[in-house]
């Protein structure tokens, strides 16, 4: 199937992309990795009048340090996200959680900035976002500003970006020597996360002094399971504990029933696999 | 708009239209109708091309998209009328049925070699995890995968390795794997 | 029991494929590449409901969008259109509606088609199908098997007054092959009654369905990725009534069917239509959703059966009631799909009496039809699901019930109770082999030892001994079924003056590697080289007649023809030969392409004669001077490949999560020309075949709307999803072709999917598990842990994450 027409324009500076977004207004589409929208231009999912395309924006791409933070810009994609000895060091549950991401032909193309834009409940970049409190960056005609993770999701497939502003780049606090997994549950390889447990935690000696939880597809946005974390932390690391704990998985998430789960099983799932994913992370 | 696109070693210019897929640009415009469509959502991978050295799924880019890139498809693999290591190990292995994948899963599976030059079984089954095949159940392609990598392995001498008819036909009737 | 090939022959050599040196370089011919000039292309609106009358329908807006040359509707092709050919009729009082090619009045699923577009390019094509403005008044929908036929239910055709098209019923009592069931039932020691349910399946092969229509030359010409240009061809002239010599169709490069392309489609007629309509080539190629939505689908059936047996395991009687889903309308052979199973429930097992019964119902979905093994792997999961629950009630392995009731080696030719001669097979052999192969024992060992440790992941093993009947068909056979056709094959042999050979076959091969295969056949039969013969097919000019592809037939039958014409070939050399060498035809023996004087040194080569008789100078009187053959093969009987299937499960019991741990298949398929091709073919069958066990199913909603309409949401399996198989065979002969040969290509996909849902259930049944619906998700399999119950609820239909919620939202992934 063929996309229905639309104007094109590549941009090579965040300034110029800005600019031609809010000269595009309302029916304009950011083009970053192109994974998800162009598919959905192809099924005329949607039609807009105007692509603006980042992959000329060269600012937008790579990992950087800036002090106790890693800056990833939203152009980097997953390929690079993956394979960056930055985020292997500081932010491990990024790179795990993006190996899991399609396949490797997507990840070639698809950004790291344009999957949490996407802002898909089933994404799996999301929930390590959440979990490791990241910072998104954005630019628009006002400027720029930061929304922390905890307030960019707002609900399927929509974030707290306003109409002309661009993500620009995530800021994520280092999380050097911190243990993580990503454990995702999916029915065949390519397929979408049914749900997926972001962890990150500090072991000191046999003892879980910090952690982070994040839940994919729990809900209509990511979730910060907040209440394993409490739970974990001061806690031995053994298999009982962390089991006891993931009992709280289910607190604050509203799952839906589509056509790979219904709500309860999804509120199983989240348990078992939130106690696999700590598992897993203390080693 | 006009791009310029250089595809298997010959550059071209073309006026496109931006909503062109680069998979309608090398097929419509380019007649390299080797490479195939088979999806309308990148599940498929049957049009992977290489785009700068990278594999990539060629009905999820846009022809504008690719200005200025090299671009390799399936067409511009056999040098001087010699097959890629793998396009023969493909055939030496029975790696196709209907042949339809075969264009996407040679081009991924040069990728995966490229970044893991001796893979495990599985590693080559996750390396193709984005390519799909009805009809040979994979065991053979990932068969062949593995038989490429010994032979493009330096050291590894391609006799070796290679899968002879003589030894098929002899093997005739067991078939472990 | 396996052979190797004798030295210097080609058939039962590994040979790599001549198909091959294209396919990998991309040098190929698929119908979407074909461009001719002046072609124009078409799109096509497909009605978004799946019940409802059109009550208007403006496409003015769409006629005026640029590069526009044609928008139609189905009241523009209401007169010439025809009904699309149903070649089935199972029943005499069998209910068939009338299937327009367009809807002119009535959509009764969604994806059918309510209008075209031709236009200069396909992107403009598309962009008019938005200027087409459809009202719709919906109708209820009809969507659930049983409901359907309830007193009161909503009709999809209204005025056939039922949404039941047939009953077909065998009684092996009626028959004369067996008791009355009910008596066998009532007296029995044992009973075991379970209804299964098998899943709508799309065959979803690689290449979506194209066409390009020529109507420029004296003939018009259509390419169409297809299984069946010969077929296609007649049914395009018996539609639409355009005289038959005047149209040919051509399959050029096929990108695998499985059945999907044994089908004259709407939109073939449709492009031949406006093709002809416009007098320039009209190319349409769907896009993969519109074949997910639209193609025929496979399966779809509720199936109830009743075992009857005794306590020491033998079986006594068996009772088959199903009703078979053809969706909207009869395609081509969908009422006839079920009743292929029909003669397969009895499977290997000797069962004195039986009762098959299948009602065929009417729904408000895409039909039905043809899908890898159709009607048997339907019968074989059931028998092979209900003798595993049998052997569990029992408290037997479930091999030895097995073994109990199978026909064993030296009972052959053995008629069954559903009146097939099953001509050869060693079902001990088979399974001695795999059990072998697979460390049964260790394997039933570790099982126990995991069940007492309470371990989370539990371990199972499935047993499918499987047959099926193959090589449609003895033309006799269909005719008694009420086929619209004979199940002959046609095949030739061309003897070019340098002794190179062209070989034409009826059958059209899609991927299963007809060209290498058959060249082996006639490179030993003429004693010609491998490398000098070419195959030709699927061109009804090239290769004139012709049943085509599907049934794993090709080699039992469509080879055996050709064969036939080379016995003909060497039959008319002899005479010649001899006059060359001035001897009686008598004295010749003829053997690796030469005709030798017996008893002397004296020869001639086929070549040598081919070239004599190229020039004709010196013929005997009355001879000829052609060597060019043809033949015609119509099969005594069916094949009856056969093989034992054992999978070993794990199903994670936390999450209900399956991962196959080993699979073992040991087939026997007669002898075998090329080992390489059906290893080949036994890989692809058990991907399919499982992957109807775990993965794939075509979802509707109660809107009667497919949700599983992308590769993203109908899941078929990659690479990274499956296992490594472990296959061999046993070789048991069929008695009933020159080369002993069965078909293979079904056998897989027919064997695995009970295999591999015995074990799941094996895995839990400690649980309280006795069955889990296909596909076995990790839901349904954690949902039968939980006592089952749930199981009815199904998951939901609310948009959840994904590509299969994508809206107008949609934004970079």
């Amino acid at each position: 199937m063929i996309p229905a027409e639309f104007d094109y324009v590549a941009p090579t500076t965040v300034d110029d992309a800005v600019r031609a977004l809010a000269d595009a207004g309302d029916e304009a589409k950011i083009l970053a990795g192109g994974q998800s929208l162009i598919p959905v231009l192809r099924m005329r999912l949607a039609a807009p009048t105007k692509l603006i395309d980042l992959g000329k924006v060269t600012e937008l791409q790579g990992v950087r340090e800036d002090g106790g933070a890693l800056v990833i810009g939203a152009m980097t994609t997953h390929y690079d996200v993956v394979r960056d000895p930055l985020i292997a060091e500081h932010a491990k549950l990024i790179g795990m959680a993006t190996s899991t991401v399609a396949d490797p032909q997507v990840r070639h193309r698809g950004t790291f900035g344009g999957s949490l834009a996407h802002a898909d409940p089933a994404g799996d970049l999301a929930a390590p976002a959440l979990a490791l409190d990241v910072e998104m960056v954005v630019h628009g005609m006002d400027g720029r500003r930061t929304i922390p993770a905890s307030e960019f999701f707002v609900d399927y497939f929509t974030t707290a970006l306003r109409p002309g502003e661009l993500l620009t780049e995530v800021r994520v606090p280092k999380y050097t020597g911190w243990h993580a997994h990503y454990e995702k549950f999916n029915r065949v390889a390519q397929a979408w996360s049914i749900v997926g447990v972001a962890a990150a935690v500090q072991v000191e000696g046999h003892t879980i002094t910090q952690a982070r939880v994040g839940l994919t597809n729990m809900s209509s946005v990511p979730v910060r399971a907040s209440g394993v974390e409490r739970a974990l932390v001061g806690q031995e690391a053994t298999p009982e504990a962390i089991k006891a704990a993931a009992q709280h998985a289910v607190e604050g998430t509203m799952p839906v029933a589509d056509g790979n789960a219904d709500a309860a099983y999804r509120e199983h799932l989240a348990k078992v696999l939130t106690s696999r994913a700590v598992t897993a992370a203390c080693g | 708009m006009r791009i310029t696109v250089t595809v298997d070693g010959t550059t071209y210019s073309d006026e496109v239209e931006p909503r062109t897929l680069l998979v309608q640009y090398l097929r419509e415009r380019l007649g390299k109708v080797g490479t195939v469509v088979g999806c309308d959502t990148s599940n498929c991978g049957a049009c992977t091309v290489h785009l700068d050295g990278h594999s990539v799924k060629s009905c999820s880019v846009l022809a504008v998209q690719a200005d200025g890139c090299e671009v390799t498809t399936i067409e511009g693999l056999a040098r001087d009328g010699q097959l890629h290591p793998v396009q023969r190990a493909f055939h030496d292995n029975h790696a196709l049925q209907c042949g339809f994948c075969t264009p996407g899963m040679i081009m991924q599976a040069i990728d995966l070699l490229a970044e893991d030059s001796d893979p495990e079984e599985q590693a080559v089954r996750e390396g193709i995890e984005g390519n799909l095949c009805r009809c040979t159940g994979y065991q053979n392609i990932v068969r062949a995968v593995r038989d490429a990598a010994h032979e493009m392995r330096p050291g590894a001498g391609p006799e070796a390795e290679r899968v002879s008819e003589a030894t098929m036909g002899t093997q005739a009737g067991v078939h472990r794997s | 029991m396996t052979t190797a090939a004798e030295p210097g022959q080609e058939v039962g050599k590994g040979r790599l494929r001549k198909e091959d040196a294209r396919l990998i370089t991309g040098r190929t011919r698929w119908t979407d590449n074909i461009s001719l000039p002046g072609m124009l292309h078409m799109a096509v609106l497909r009605s978004p409901m799946a019940h409802a009358r059109i009550t208007n329908i403006d496409p003015s807006e769409a006629r005026q969008m640029p590069g526009v040359l044609a928008v139609v509707t189905g009241a523009d092709l209401a007169d010439k259109q025809g009904s699309l050919p149903c070649a089935w009729p199972i029943a005499e009082d069998m209910k068939s509606p009338d299937a327009p090619s367009m809807a002119v009045n009535q959509v009764n699923f969604a994806g059918e088609v309510v209008a075209a577009v031709v236009a200069r390019s396909a992107a403009e094509a598309a962009d008019a199908l938005e200027g087409i403005d459809v009202d719709y008044d919906e109708l209820p929908v009809v969507l659930d098997l049983e409901q359907a036929i309830a007193d009161g239910a909503d009709l999809v055709h209204p005025d056939l007054g039922t949404n039941k098209s047939a009953t077909w019923i065998f009684d092996s009592a009626e028959a004369g092959t067996g008791g009355p069931v009910d008596e066998a039932i009532a007296s029995a020691e044992v009973t075991v009654e379970r209804t299964f349910r098998q899943q709508r399946l799309i065959p979803a092969f690689m290449e979506p369905r194209s066409v390009v229509v020529d109507p420029t030359g004296e003939q018009v010409t259509m390419w169409s990725a297809t299984q069946i240009p010969h077929i296609l061809r007649l049914m395009l002239a018996m539609t639409l009534g355009v005289p038959e010599h005047k149209v040919r169709v051509i399959a050029p490069d096929v990108g695998g069917g499985f059945g999907g392309k044994l089908q004259v489609t709407p939109e073939e007629v449709i492009t031949f239509l406006l093709a002809q309509q416009l007098g320039r080539p009209v190319k349409y190629t769907e896009t993969r959703s519109e074949s997910l939505a639209s193609a025929h689908h496979g399966r779809d059936q509720l199936q109830k059966l009743t075992i009857a047996a005794r306590r020491d395991g033998t079986v006594t009687g068996l009772k088959v009631e199903l009703l078979a889903d053809m969706g909207a309308y009869l395609r081509l052979v969908t009422p006839g799909v079920p009743i292929l199973g029909a003669f397969m429930y009895n499977a290997i097992y000797k069962i004195p009496a039986y009762h098959f019964a299948c009602t065929n119902v009417f729904t408000t979905k895409t039909p039905t039809d043809a899908y890898r093994g159709a009607g048997r792997p339907e019968a074989t999961f059931a028998i092979e699901r209900m003798m595993d629950e049998l052997a569990n009630e029992l408290g037997m392995d479930p091999l030895d019930v097995r073994e109990m009731n199978w026909i064993k080696h030296e009972e052959f030719p053995y008629t069954t109770v559903s009146t097939l001669t099953y001509d050869s097979g060693n079902y001990e052999a088979a399974t001695a082999r795999a059990k072998e192969l697979f460390d049964y024992d260790g394997l039933r060992r570790e099982q126990a030892e995991r069940r007492q440790r309470g371990d989370t992941v539990q371990l199972g093993i499935g047993i499918s001994t499987f047959t099926e009947m193959c090589g449609l068909a003895p033309s006799r056979v269909l005719g008694s079924l009420s086929y619209g056709a004979g199940g002959w094959e046609y095949g030739a042999i061309r003897m070019l003056p340098t002794g190179k050979v062209e070989v034409i076959t009826g059958s059209s091969a899609h991927g299963q590697g007809h060209e290498t295969a058959w060249s082996q056949i006639v490179a030993d039969k003429l004693g010609v080289p491998f490398e000098d013969i070419e195959v030709l097919h699927g061109d009804t000019q090239s290769s004139p007649r012709g049943m085509d592809t599907y049934g794993s037939r090709s080699l039992t039958v469509g080879a055996m023809a050709v064969l036939s014409a080379a016995d003909k070939v060497i039959e008319k050399a002899k005479p010649i030969a001899a006059h060359m060498m001035e001897c009686s035809p008598d004295d010749l023996e003829f053997a690796n392409g030469t005709f030798t004087v017996r008893g002397t040194d004296t020869s001639t080569g086929i070549a040598d004669v081919a070239l004599a008789v190229f020039a004709a100078h010196d013929l005997p009187d009355g001879v000829e001077p052609s060597l060019d053959s043809d033949a015609t093969f119509d099969p005594e009987n069916f094949s009856f490949p056969h093989g034992t299937h054992l999978c070993a499960a794990e199903a994670d019991t936390e999450t209900g999560q399956v991962r196959l741990r080993a699979y073992v298949a040991v087939d026997d398929v007669g002898k075998v020309v090329n080992p390489l091709i059906v290893e080949g073919q036994v890989h692809g069958g058990l991907v399919q075949g499982i992957a109807q066990a775990l993965f794939e199913e075509a979802v509707y909603d109660e809107s009667g709307t497919l949700m599983t309409g992308t590769l993203a949401d109908y899941l078929v399996p990659s690479a990274a999803d499956m296992p490594s198989f472990t296959t061999d065979r046993t070789e048991t002969p069929s008695t009933t072709n020159a080369l002993g040969v069965k078909g293979v290509g079904e056998a897989g996909t027919i064997a695995s999917t009970p295999a591999v849902v015995n074990a799941i259930v094996d895995a839990i049944r400690h649980m309280g598990v006795n069955d889990v619906e296909m596909p076995c998700t990790p839901m349904r399999v954690w949902q039968a842990i939980q006592g089952g119950a749930q199981s009815a609820a199904g998951p939901g239909a609310e948009p959840g994450g994904g590509m299969g919620s994508l809206d107008a939202e949609g934004g970079a992934r």
